[in-house]
Protein backbone atom coordinates (compact mmCIF):
# COMPACT_ATOMS: atom_id res chain seq x y z
CA UNK A 1 0.00 0.00 0.00
CA UNK A 2 1.26 3.48 -0.94
CA UNK A 3 0.48 5.03 2.40
CA UNK A 4 2.61 2.41 4.12
CA UNK A 5 5.43 3.30 1.75
CA UNK A 6 5.15 6.94 2.74
CA UNK A 7 4.82 6.33 6.45
CA UNK A 8 7.38 3.61 6.91
CA UNK A 9 8.37 2.72 10.46
CA UNK A 10 11.73 4.40 10.07
CA UNK A 11 10.05 7.68 9.08
CA UNK A 12 7.53 7.53 11.88
CA UNK A 13 10.30 6.76 14.32
CA UNK A 14 12.55 9.62 13.16
CA UNK A 15 9.50 11.91 13.03
CA UNK A 16 8.68 11.09 16.63
CA UNK A 17 12.25 11.23 17.94
CA UNK A 18 14.37 13.31 15.59
CA UNK A 19 18.14 12.96 15.96
CA UNK A 20 20.52 15.90 16.28
CA UNK A 21 17.86 18.30 17.39
CA UNK A 22 18.82 21.76 18.64
CA UNK A 23 21.62 24.22 18.12
CA UNK A 24 25.08 22.64 17.95
CA UNK A 25 27.93 24.17 19.86
CA UNK A 26 30.26 26.46 17.94
CA UNK A 27 28.40 26.25 14.65
CA UNK A 28 30.11 28.04 11.78
CA UNK A 29 27.22 28.03 9.31
CA UNK A 30 23.44 28.26 9.58
CA UNK A 31 20.41 28.76 7.39
CA UNK A 32 16.67 28.95 7.72
CA UNK A 33 14.10 27.34 5.48
CA UNK A 34 10.40 27.97 5.13
CA UNK A 35 7.60 26.31 3.24
CA UNK A 36 4.88 28.96 2.91
CA UNK A 37 2.43 26.38 1.60
CA UNK A 38 2.17 24.62 4.94
CA UNK A 39 4.16 26.76 7.36
CA UNK A 40 6.91 24.19 7.91
CA UNK A 41 10.09 25.77 9.22
CA UNK A 42 13.61 24.48 9.63
CA UNK A 43 16.81 25.99 10.96
CA UNK A 44 20.01 24.12 10.15
CA UNK A 45 23.24 24.56 12.15
CA UNK A 46 26.51 23.31 10.79
CA UNK A 47 30.08 23.23 12.02
CA UNK A 48 32.76 22.78 9.38
CA UNK A 49 36.23 22.02 10.68
CA UNK A 50 39.45 23.53 9.30
CA UNK A 51 39.44 21.02 6.39
CA UNK A 52 35.81 21.85 5.62
CA UNK A 53 34.58 18.56 7.01
CA UNK A 54 31.08 18.50 8.51
CA UNK A 55 32.01 18.12 12.13
CA UNK A 56 28.56 18.85 13.57
CA UNK A 57 25.14 19.12 11.99
CA UNK A 58 21.93 19.80 13.89
CA UNK A 59 18.55 21.35 13.25
CA UNK A 60 15.49 22.92 14.81
CA UNK A 61 12.18 22.45 13.05
CA UNK A 62 8.47 22.73 13.11
CA UNK A 63 6.66 20.49 10.73
CA UNK A 64 5.09 17.22 9.73
CA UNK A 65 6.48 13.71 10.23
CA UNK A 66 7.96 13.68 6.73
CA UNK A 67 9.86 16.95 7.14
CA UNK A 68 11.15 16.08 10.62
CA UNK A 69 12.20 12.58 9.58
CA UNK A 70 13.88 13.87 6.46
CA UNK A 71 15.86 16.48 8.41
CA UNK A 72 16.77 13.94 11.08
CA UNK A 73 18.00 11.35 8.55
CA UNK A 74 19.89 14.06 6.70
CA UNK A 75 21.87 15.07 9.79
CA UNK A 76 22.77 11.46 10.51
CA UNK A 77 24.06 10.82 7.01
CA UNK A 78 25.88 14.03 6.28
CA UNK A 79 27.67 14.36 9.61
CA UNK A 80 31.33 13.41 9.29
CA UNK A 81 31.44 13.85 5.50
CA UNK A 82 33.71 16.19 3.64
CA UNK A 83 32.25 19.25 1.97
CA UNK A 84 32.28 17.56 -1.46
CA UNK A 85 30.88 14.31 -0.15
CA UNK A 86 28.06 16.17 1.58
CA UNK A 87 27.20 17.98 -1.66
CA UNK A 88 27.14 14.69 -3.53
CA UNK A 89 24.80 13.10 -1.00
CA UNK A 90 22.44 16.09 -1.07
CA UNK A 91 22.31 16.02 -4.87
CA UNK A 92 21.73 12.28 -4.85
CA UNK A 93 18.87 12.71 -2.42
CA UNK A 94 17.20 15.53 -4.39
CA UNK A 95 17.66 13.56 -7.60
CA UNK A 96 16.00 10.53 -6.02
CA UNK A 97 13.02 12.55 -4.79
CA UNK A 98 12.49 14.51 -7.98
CA UNK A 99 13.74 12.37 -10.84
CA UNK A 100 14.81 8.79 -10.43
CA UNK A 101 13.68 6.45 -7.71
CA UNK A 102 17.19 5.15 -7.29
CA UNK A 103 19.74 6.64 -4.98
CA UNK A 104 23.11 7.04 -6.63
CA UNK A 105 25.77 7.95 -4.13
CA UNK A 106 29.36 6.82 -3.71
CA UNK A 107 29.57 8.06 -0.17
CA UNK A 108 26.83 6.14 1.59
CA UNK A 109 26.92 2.51 2.64
CA UNK A 110 24.04 0.11 1.98
CA UNK A 111 22.42 0.64 5.34
CA UNK A 112 22.53 4.41 4.92
CA UNK A 113 21.11 4.13 1.42
CA UNK A 114 18.16 2.12 2.71
CA UNK A 115 17.55 4.82 5.28
CA UNK A 116 17.44 7.61 2.69
CA UNK A 117 15.39 5.53 0.30
CA UNK A 118 12.69 5.22 2.94
CA UNK A 119 11.85 8.79 1.92
CA UNK A 120 11.35 7.97 -1.77
CA UNK A 121 7.68 7.07 -1.13
CA UNK A 122 6.97 10.78 -1.05
CA UNK A 123 7.20 10.86 -4.88
CA UNK A 124 3.67 9.52 -5.10
CA UNK A 125 2.42 12.49 -3.06
CA UNK A 126 3.33 15.62 -5.05
CA UNK A 127 1.91 17.93 -2.38
CA UNK A 128 4.34 16.46 0.13
CA UNK A 129 7.61 16.50 -1.86
CA UNK A 130 8.59 19.87 -0.44
CA UNK A 131 8.17 18.53 3.10
CA UNK A 132 10.95 16.07 2.33
CA UNK A 133 13.27 18.46 0.50
CA UNK A 134 13.07 21.54 2.76
CA UNK A 135 15.87 20.60 5.18
CA UNK A 136 18.20 19.50 2.38
CA UNK A 137 17.81 22.75 0.45
CA UNK A 138 18.39 24.58 3.70
CA UNK A 139 21.60 22.64 4.33
CA UNK A 140 22.85 23.65 0.88
CA UNK A 141 22.06 27.25 1.73
CA UNK A 142 24.01 26.98 5.00
CA UNK A 143 27.01 25.40 3.27
CA UNK A 144 27.04 28.09 0.59
CA UNK A 145 26.64 30.79 3.22
CA UNK A 146 23.58 32.29 1.59
CA UNK A 147 21.96 34.95 3.68
CA UNK A 148 18.41 34.65 2.44
CA UNK A 149 15.92 32.23 3.95
CA UNK A 150 15.20 29.21 1.76
CA UNK A 151 11.66 29.42 0.43
CA UNK A 152 10.31 26.24 -1.17
CA UNK A 153 8.04 28.31 -3.39
CA UNK A 154 11.11 29.79 -5.01
CA UNK A 155 13.54 26.92 -4.94
CA UNK A 156 11.55 23.81 -5.91
CA UNK B 1 -35.42 18.07 3.29
CA UNK B 2 -34.28 14.81 1.76
CA UNK B 3 -30.51 14.68 2.04
CA UNK B 4 -30.12 11.69 -0.27
CA UNK B 5 -32.10 13.45 -2.95
CA UNK B 6 -29.95 16.57 -2.53
CA UNK B 7 -26.70 14.63 -2.56
CA UNK B 8 -27.76 12.83 -5.72
CA UNK B 9 -27.85 16.20 -7.49
CA UNK B 10 -24.06 16.43 -7.14
CA UNK B 11 -22.46 14.21 -9.77
CA UNK B 12 -19.03 14.31 -8.14
CA UNK B 13 -20.27 12.00 -5.40
CA UNK B 14 -20.50 9.14 -7.85
CA UNK B 15 -16.74 9.39 -8.26
CA UNK B 16 -14.25 7.34 -6.31
CA UNK B 17 -11.15 8.87 -4.74
CA UNK B 18 -8.30 6.39 -4.24
CA UNK B 19 -10.89 3.66 -4.79
CA UNK B 20 -13.11 4.98 -1.99
CA UNK B 21 -16.36 6.96 -2.13
CA UNK B 22 -15.67 10.68 -1.87
CA UNK B 23 -16.27 12.17 1.56
CA UNK B 24 -16.03 15.88 0.89
CA UNK B 25 -15.42 17.95 4.00
CA UNK B 26 -13.77 20.97 2.43
CA UNK B 27 -16.75 23.17 1.59
CA UNK B 28 -15.32 26.15 3.47
CA UNK B 29 -12.61 26.11 0.85
CA UNK B 30 -14.99 25.64 -2.06
CA UNK B 31 -18.27 23.80 -2.51
CA UNK B 32 -19.11 21.10 -5.02
CA UNK B 33 -21.57 21.89 -7.80
CA UNK B 34 -25.06 20.50 -8.38
CA UNK B 35 -26.11 19.29 -11.83
CA UNK B 36 -28.37 22.31 -12.43
CA UNK B 37 -25.34 24.61 -12.14
CA UNK B 38 -23.13 22.44 -14.35
CA UNK B 39 -25.87 22.16 -16.96
CA UNK B 40 -26.56 25.87 -16.98
CA UNK B 41 -22.93 26.71 -17.70
CA UNK B 42 -22.84 24.12 -20.45
CA UNK B 43 -26.16 25.24 -21.95
CA UNK B 44 -25.16 28.86 -21.97
CA UNK B 45 -21.96 28.15 -23.87
CA UNK B 46 -23.74 25.73 -26.21
CA UNK B 47 -26.87 27.67 -27.07
CA UNK B 48 -26.82 31.21 -25.74
CA UNK B 49 -23.30 32.54 -25.65
CA UNK B 50 -22.63 36.18 -26.28
CA UNK B 51 -20.88 38.94 -24.44
CA UNK B 52 -23.13 41.35 -22.61
CA UNK B 53 -23.53 45.07 -23.02
CA UNK B 54 -23.26 47.04 -26.18
CA UNK B 55 -24.16 44.69 -29.02
CA UNK B 56 -27.61 44.94 -30.53
CA UNK B 57 -28.01 41.34 -31.72
CA UNK B 58 -30.43 38.93 -30.12
CA UNK B 59 -27.89 36.78 -28.32
CA UNK B 60 -26.31 39.84 -26.71
CA UNK B 61 -29.65 41.18 -25.59
CA UNK B 62 -30.60 37.84 -24.11
CA UNK B 63 -27.25 37.40 -22.33
CA UNK B 64 -27.44 40.94 -20.95
CA UNK B 65 -30.91 40.30 -19.60
CA UNK B 66 -29.86 37.02 -18.01
CA UNK B 67 -26.81 38.70 -16.47
CA UNK B 68 -29.04 41.35 -14.92
CA UNK B 69 -31.44 38.65 -13.71
CA UNK B 70 -28.62 37.23 -11.59
CA UNK B 71 -28.01 40.67 -10.15
CA UNK B 72 -31.64 40.87 -9.12
CA UNK B 73 -31.52 37.34 -7.67
CA UNK B 74 -28.44 38.24 -5.63
CA UNK B 75 -30.10 41.43 -4.45
CA UNK B 76 -33.13 39.47 -3.26
CA UNK B 77 -31.01 36.65 -1.86
CA UNK B 78 -29.22 38.97 0.57
CA UNK B 79 -32.08 41.47 0.78
CA UNK B 80 -30.32 44.52 -0.60
CA UNK B 81 -32.47 47.55 -1.42
CA UNK B 82 -31.31 48.26 -4.96
CA UNK B 83 -29.89 46.08 -7.71
CA UNK B 84 -27.25 48.74 -8.41
CA UNK B 85 -25.80 47.90 -5.03
CA UNK B 86 -24.68 44.51 -6.33
CA UNK B 87 -21.30 44.60 -8.11
CA UNK B 88 -19.76 41.51 -9.71
CA UNK B 89 -16.02 41.02 -9.28
CA UNK B 90 -13.74 38.11 -10.03
CA UNK B 91 -13.81 36.88 -6.42
CA UNK B 92 -14.48 38.07 -2.90
CA UNK B 93 -10.82 39.00 -2.52
CA UNK B 94 -11.11 41.43 -5.40
CA UNK B 95 -14.26 42.83 -3.85
CA UNK B 96 -12.38 43.65 -0.63
CA UNK B 97 -9.49 45.10 -2.64
CA UNK B 98 -11.96 47.24 -4.54
CA UNK B 99 -13.29 48.74 -1.32
CA UNK B 100 -9.89 49.06 0.39
CA UNK B 101 -8.34 50.78 -2.63
CA UNK B 102 -11.14 53.19 -3.50
CA UNK B 103 -12.12 53.90 0.09
CA UNK B 104 -8.47 54.31 1.01
CA UNK B 105 -7.78 56.73 -1.84
CA UNK B 106 -10.62 58.92 -0.74
CA UNK B 107 -10.71 58.59 3.02
CA UNK B 108 -7.47 57.34 4.52
CA UNK B 109 -4.72 59.75 5.51
CA UNK B 110 -1.53 59.21 7.46
CA UNK B 111 -2.30 58.00 10.99
CA UNK B 112 -5.89 57.00 10.24
CA UNK B 113 -6.99 53.73 11.75
CA UNK B 114 -8.49 50.61 10.26
CA UNK B 115 -9.91 48.02 12.62
CA UNK B 116 -9.94 44.37 11.67
CA UNK B 117 -10.01 41.29 13.94
CA UNK B 118 -7.79 38.36 14.80
CA UNK B 119 -10.25 36.07 13.02
CA UNK B 120 -9.72 37.54 9.59
CA UNK B 121 -8.76 35.62 6.49
CA UNK B 122 -5.66 37.07 4.82
CA UNK B 123 -7.92 38.55 2.14
CA UNK B 124 -9.47 40.81 4.76
CA UNK B 125 -6.09 41.89 6.05
CA UNK B 126 -3.65 42.21 3.14
CA UNK B 127 -5.73 44.77 1.17
CA UNK B 128 -5.81 46.96 4.31
CA UNK B 129 -2.10 46.37 4.82
CA UNK B 130 -1.58 47.98 1.41
CA UNK B 131 -3.08 51.14 2.91
CA UNK B 132 -0.68 50.83 5.81
CA UNK B 133 2.14 50.82 3.25
CA UNK B 134 0.88 53.43 0.82
CA UNK B 135 -1.05 55.81 3.06
CA UNK B 136 0.63 55.19 6.43
CA UNK B 137 -2.61 53.95 7.96
CA UNK B 138 -2.62 52.07 11.26
CA UNK B 139 -4.21 48.63 11.53
CA UNK B 140 -5.64 47.57 14.86
CA UNK B 141 -6.74 44.03 15.60
CA UNK B 142 -9.81 43.40 17.72
CA UNK B 143 -8.81 40.44 19.88
CA UNK B 144 -10.59 37.13 20.34
CA UNK B 145 -11.13 35.28 23.61
CA UNK B 146 -10.05 31.69 24.22
CA UNK B 147 -13.34 30.35 22.84
CA UNK B 148 -12.55 32.05 19.53
CA UNK B 149 -15.18 34.80 19.81
CA UNK B 150 -14.34 38.44 19.10
CA UNK B 151 -14.33 40.42 22.35
CA UNK B 152 -16.88 43.04 21.37
CA UNK B 153 -16.04 45.38 24.25
CA UNK B 154 -12.41 45.44 23.16
CA UNK B 155 -13.42 46.17 19.60
CA UNK B 156 -15.55 49.03 20.89
CA UNK B 157 -12.58 50.43 22.83
CA UNK B 158 -10.42 50.37 19.71
CA UNK B 159 -12.68 52.79 17.84
CA UNK B 160 -11.36 56.34 18.10
CA UNK B 161 -11.86 59.59 16.22
CA UNK B 162 -9.10 58.36 13.90
CA UNK B 163 -10.96 55.16 12.96
CA UNK B 164 -12.08 55.23 9.36
CA UNK B 165 -13.45 51.72 8.78
CA UNK B 166 -14.08 48.41 10.52
CA UNK B 167 -13.60 45.23 8.46
CA UNK B 168 -14.78 41.98 10.00
CA UNK B 169 -15.73 38.48 9.03
CA UNK B 170 -19.28 37.21 9.50
CA UNK B 171 -18.17 33.63 10.12
CA UNK B 172 -14.70 32.35 10.93
CA UNK B 173 -13.27 29.92 8.42
CA UNK B 174 -11.29 28.26 11.24
CA UNK B 175 -13.37 28.18 14.40
CA UNK B 176 -16.78 28.46 12.75
CA UNK B 177 -17.63 31.37 15.07
CA UNK B 178 -20.64 33.33 13.88
CA UNK B 179 -19.87 36.99 14.54
CA UNK B 180 -22.62 39.34 15.85
CA UNK B 181 -22.40 41.72 12.90
CA UNK B 182 -25.51 43.69 13.71
CA UNK B 183 -24.10 44.59 17.12
CA UNK B 184 -20.72 45.56 15.65
CA UNK B 185 -22.39 47.72 12.98
CA UNK B 186 -24.43 49.52 15.63
CA UNK B 187 -21.31 50.20 17.70
CA UNK B 188 -19.34 51.46 14.69
CA UNK B 189 -22.16 53.54 13.25
CA UNK B 190 -22.62 55.34 16.57
CA UNK B 191 -19.15 56.73 15.88
CA UNK B 192 -19.87 57.23 12.18
CA UNK B 193 -17.51 54.45 11.15
CA UNK B 194 -18.56 52.29 8.19
CA UNK B 195 -18.30 48.50 8.34
CA UNK B 196 -17.20 45.99 5.72
CA UNK B 197 -18.26 42.40 6.28
CA UNK B 198 -16.51 39.39 4.79
CA UNK B 199 -19.42 37.04 4.14
CA UNK B 200 -17.59 34.27 2.28
CA UNK B 201 -18.34 31.67 4.92
CA UNK B 202 -21.72 32.98 6.02
CA UNK B 203 -23.70 33.33 2.80
CA UNK B 204 -23.56 29.59 1.99
CA UNK B 205 -24.62 28.54 5.48
CA UNK B 206 -26.61 31.11 7.46
CA UNK B 207 -29.27 33.74 6.77
CA UNK B 208 -27.84 36.99 5.47
CA UNK B 209 -29.93 40.15 5.29
CA UNK B 210 -27.74 43.14 4.53
CA UNK B 211 -30.56 45.60 5.14
CA UNK B 212 -31.13 44.21 8.60
CA UNK B 213 -27.38 44.05 9.32
CA UNK B 214 -27.15 47.64 8.08
CA UNK B 215 -23.49 47.13 7.10
CA UNK B 216 -21.92 49.39 4.50
CA UNK B 217 -20.13 46.70 2.48
CA UNK B 218 -20.67 42.95 2.29
CA UNK B 219 -18.60 40.62 0.13
CA UNK B 220 -18.85 36.95 -0.77
CA UNK B 221 -17.94 34.53 -3.51
CA UNK B 222 -20.13 32.40 -5.77
CA UNK B 223 -17.99 29.28 -5.69
CA UNK B 224 -18.61 28.64 -2.01
CA UNK B 225 -22.38 28.92 -2.61
CA UNK B 226 -22.52 25.90 -4.96
CA UNK B 227 -21.80 28.22 -7.87
CA UNK B 228 -19.04 28.62 -10.45
CA UNK B 229 -15.56 30.00 -9.82
CA UNK B 230 -14.61 33.42 -11.14
CA UNK B 231 -17.42 35.39 -9.53
CA UNK B 232 -17.25 37.53 -6.42
CA UNK B 233 -20.00 39.75 -5.15
CA UNK B 234 -19.68 43.16 -3.59
CA UNK B 235 -22.73 44.61 -1.95
CA UNK B 236 -22.28 48.24 -1.00
CA UNK B 237 -24.73 50.89 0.04
CA UNK B 238 -25.49 53.07 -2.94
CA UNK B 239 -24.19 56.19 -1.22
CA UNK B 240 -20.74 54.61 -1.05
CA UNK B 241 -20.68 53.38 -4.61
CA UNK B 242 -21.73 56.81 -5.82
CA UNK B 243 -19.19 58.58 -3.69
CA UNK B 244 -16.13 56.37 -4.13
CA UNK B 245 -13.88 56.60 -7.20
CA UNK B 246 -13.87 53.81 -9.81
CA UNK B 247 -11.48 50.90 -9.35
CA UNK B 248 -10.53 49.26 -12.64
CA UNK B 249 -10.61 51.40 -15.75
CA UNK B 250 -11.57 50.24 -19.22
CA UNK B 251 -14.54 49.42 -21.38
CA UNK B 252 -18.07 49.35 -20.03
CA UNK B 253 -17.25 51.50 -17.01
CA UNK B 254 -17.34 54.70 -19.02
CA UNK B 255 -20.16 56.84 -20.25
CA UNK B 256 -18.20 59.22 -22.48
CA UNK B 257 -14.55 59.33 -23.50
CA UNK B 258 -12.83 62.44 -24.88
CA UNK B 259 -9.20 63.35 -25.31
CA UNK B 260 -9.33 65.70 -22.38
CA UNK B 261 -11.93 64.09 -20.12
CA UNK B 262 -13.71 60.87 -19.29
CA UNK B 263 -17.13 60.52 -17.76
CA UNK B 264 -17.69 57.32 -15.86
CA UNK B 265 -20.71 55.09 -16.22
CA UNK B 266 -23.54 54.90 -13.75
CA UNK B 267 -23.86 52.11 -11.23
CA UNK B 268 -23.33 49.23 -11.37
CA UNK B 269 -21.25 49.48 -14.60
CA UNK B 270 -18.92 52.02 -12.98
CA UNK B 271 -17.33 49.09 -11.15
CA UNK B 272 -17.59 46.43 -13.86
CA UNK B 273 -14.89 47.26 -16.40
CA UNK B 274 -13.99 44.92 -19.22
CA UNK B 275 -15.54 41.60 -20.16
CA UNK B 276 -17.13 40.06 -17.13
CA UNK B 277 -17.34 36.33 -16.31
CA UNK B 278 -20.59 36.40 -18.25
CA UNK B 279 -21.35 32.68 -18.30
CA UNK B 280 -20.44 32.26 -14.65
CA UNK B 281 -22.55 35.17 -13.44
CA UNK B 282 -25.51 33.89 -15.43
CA UNK B 283 -24.91 30.40 -14.06
CA UNK B 284 -24.76 31.68 -10.51
CA UNK B 285 -28.49 32.36 -10.72
CA UNK B 286 -29.00 28.59 -10.72
CA UNK B 287 -27.00 28.27 -7.49
CA UNK B 288 -29.24 30.81 -5.83
CA UNK B 289 -32.30 28.95 -7.08
CA UNK B 290 -30.79 25.74 -5.74
CA UNK B 291 -30.25 27.35 -2.33
CA UNK B 292 -33.77 28.78 -2.36
CA UNK B 293 -35.28 25.42 -3.31
CA UNK B 294 -33.82 23.98 -0.11
CA UNK B 295 -34.48 27.03 2.03
CA UNK B 296 -32.03 28.52 4.50
CA UNK B 297 -34.01 27.26 7.51
CA UNK B 298 -33.83 23.66 6.31
CA UNK B 299 -30.23 24.03 5.31
CA UNK B 300 -29.21 25.50 8.66
CA UNK B 301 -31.10 22.81 10.55
CA UNK B 302 -29.42 20.06 8.53
CA UNK B 303 -25.92 21.50 8.83
CA UNK B 304 -26.39 22.10 12.55
CA UNK B 305 -27.38 18.48 13.03
CA UNK B 306 -24.33 17.21 11.12
CA UNK B 307 -22.03 19.66 12.90
CA UNK B 308 -23.25 18.63 16.34
CA UNK B 309 -22.92 14.97 15.42
CA UNK B 310 -19.36 15.59 14.22
CA UNK B 311 -18.38 17.54 17.32
CA UNK B 312 -19.80 14.86 19.59
CA UNK B 313 -18.01 12.05 17.76
CA UNK B 314 -14.70 13.86 17.39
CA UNK B 315 -14.63 14.78 21.06
CA UNK B 316 -14.80 11.08 21.91
CA UNK B 317 -11.59 10.32 20.03
CA UNK B 318 -8.54 10.40 22.23
CA UNK B 319 -6.00 13.12 21.48
CA UNK B 320 -8.34 15.02 19.13
CA UNK B 321 -8.71 18.65 20.12
CA UNK B 322 -11.33 20.93 18.59
CA UNK B 323 -10.06 24.47 18.05
CA UNK B 324 -12.32 27.12 19.56
CA UNK B 325 -15.62 26.86 21.31
CA UNK B 326 -17.57 29.88 20.07
CA UNK B 327 -21.03 30.79 21.34
CA UNK B 328 -22.57 30.28 17.93
CA UNK B 329 -20.77 27.78 15.78
CA UNK B 330 -21.37 26.88 12.15
CA UNK B 331 -20.12 23.75 10.37
CA UNK B 332 -16.44 24.62 10.34
CA UNK B 333 -14.40 22.35 12.59
CA UNK B 334 -10.69 22.93 12.97
CA UNK B 335 -8.91 20.30 15.02
CA UNK B 336 -5.54 18.90 15.93
CA UNK B 337 -4.44 15.42 16.89
CA UNK B 338 -1.71 15.36 19.49
CA UNK B 339 1.36 13.73 17.96
CA UNK B 340 0.28 14.02 14.31
CA UNK B 341 0.94 17.06 12.17
CA UNK B 342 -2.14 18.29 10.24
CA UNK B 343 -0.45 17.63 6.89
CA UNK B 344 0.11 14.04 7.81
CA UNK B 345 -3.54 13.83 8.87
CA UNK B 346 -4.71 15.26 5.54
CA UNK B 347 -2.55 12.88 3.50
CA UNK B 348 -3.71 9.82 5.42
CA UNK B 349 -7.38 10.86 5.33
CA UNK B 350 -7.14 11.41 1.59
CA UNK B 351 -6.15 7.80 1.10
CA UNK B 352 -9.53 6.94 2.64
CA UNK B 353 -11.31 9.32 0.24
CA UNK B 354 -11.83 11.89 2.98
CA UNK B 355 -11.06 15.41 1.73
CA UNK B 356 -10.23 17.91 4.46
CA UNK B 357 -7.89 20.87 4.56
CA UNK B 358 -4.70 21.24 6.56
CA UNK B 359 -2.61 24.34 7.13
CA UNK B 360 -3.23 27.82 8.41
CA UNK B 361 -6.32 28.28 6.22
CA UNK B 362 -5.10 31.76 5.25
CA UNK B 363 -5.39 32.79 8.91
CA UNK B 364 -1.84 33.06 10.19
CA UNK B 365 -2.76 35.80 12.67
CA UNK B 366 -5.36 33.53 14.26
CA UNK B 367 -3.02 30.53 14.34
CA UNK B 368 -0.29 32.61 15.91
CA UNK B 369 -2.77 33.72 18.57
CA UNK B 370 -3.68 30.07 19.19
CA UNK B 371 0.00 29.14 19.27
CA UNK B 372 -0.40 26.75 16.38
CA UNK B 373 1.28 26.70 12.99
CA UNK B 374 -1.36 24.55 11.38
CA UNK B 375 -4.65 22.78 12.01
CA UNK B 376 -6.74 20.21 10.20
CA UNK B 377 -10.18 21.41 9.19
CA UNK B 378 -13.36 19.55 8.31
CA UNK B 379 -16.07 21.80 6.95
CA UNK B 380 -19.63 20.89 6.20
CA UNK B 381 -21.84 21.56 3.22
CA UNK B 382 -25.44 20.87 2.35
CA UNK B 383 -24.58 17.42 0.96
CA UNK B 384 -22.82 16.03 4.02
CA UNK B 385 -24.37 13.19 5.97
CA UNK B 386 -23.73 11.42 9.25
CA UNK B 387 -22.13 8.67 7.19
CA UNK B 388 -19.52 11.23 6.06
CA UNK B 389 -18.74 12.03 9.68
CA UNK B 390 -18.47 8.33 10.49
CA UNK B 391 -16.03 7.96 7.59
CA UNK B 392 -14.04 10.94 8.90
CA UNK B 393 -13.80 9.42 12.36
CA UNK B 394 -12.84 6.03 10.99
CA UNK B 395 -10.10 7.62 8.89
CA UNK B 396 -8.84 9.50 11.96
CA UNK B 397 -8.67 6.20 13.83
CA UNK B 398 -6.60 4.83 10.95
CA UNK B 399 -4.33 7.84 11.29
CA UNK B 400 -3.90 7.17 14.96
CA UNK B 401 -3.13 3.55 14.22
CA UNK B 402 -0.42 4.43 11.68
CA UNK B 403 1.16 6.79 14.17
CA UNK B 404 0.71 4.25 16.95
CA UNK B 405 -1.18 6.60 19.26
CA UNK B 406 -2.80 5.17 22.36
Amino acid sequence: MDLKQLYQDIILEHGKSPRNLGKCEGYSHEAKGYNPLCGDKVHVYLKLDSRKKVERLTFEAEGCAISLASASIMTELVKGKSFEEAKEIINAFLDMIKNTSELQSNHLDEEQKIKVMSLSGVKRFPMRVKCATLAWHTLVSAMEEKKEEVNTEVID
Amino acid sequence: MNINEIKSQFPIFSKKINGKPLVYLDSSNSSQKPMCVINRLNDFYKNEFSNIGRSIHSLAVSATNKFEETRISVKNFINAKFKEEIIFTKNATEAINLVATTFGQQNIEKGDEIIITELEHHSNYVPWHFLRETRKAIIKFAPINEDGDIIIDKLKELITSKTKIVAVTHLSNVTGAIVPIKEIVEIAHKKNVPVLVDGCQSVPHIKVDVTDLNCDFYVFSAHKVYGPTGVGILYAKKKWLERLPPYIGGGAMISEVKKDKIIYAQLPEKYEAGTMPTAEVITFNESIKFMQSIGKDNLMKHEKEITNYALEKLRKINSVKIIGNPKNKAGVIAFTIKGIHPHDIATILDEDGVAIRAGHHCCQILHEKLNLTATARASIGVYNTKDDIDALCKAIENCRKIFDLK
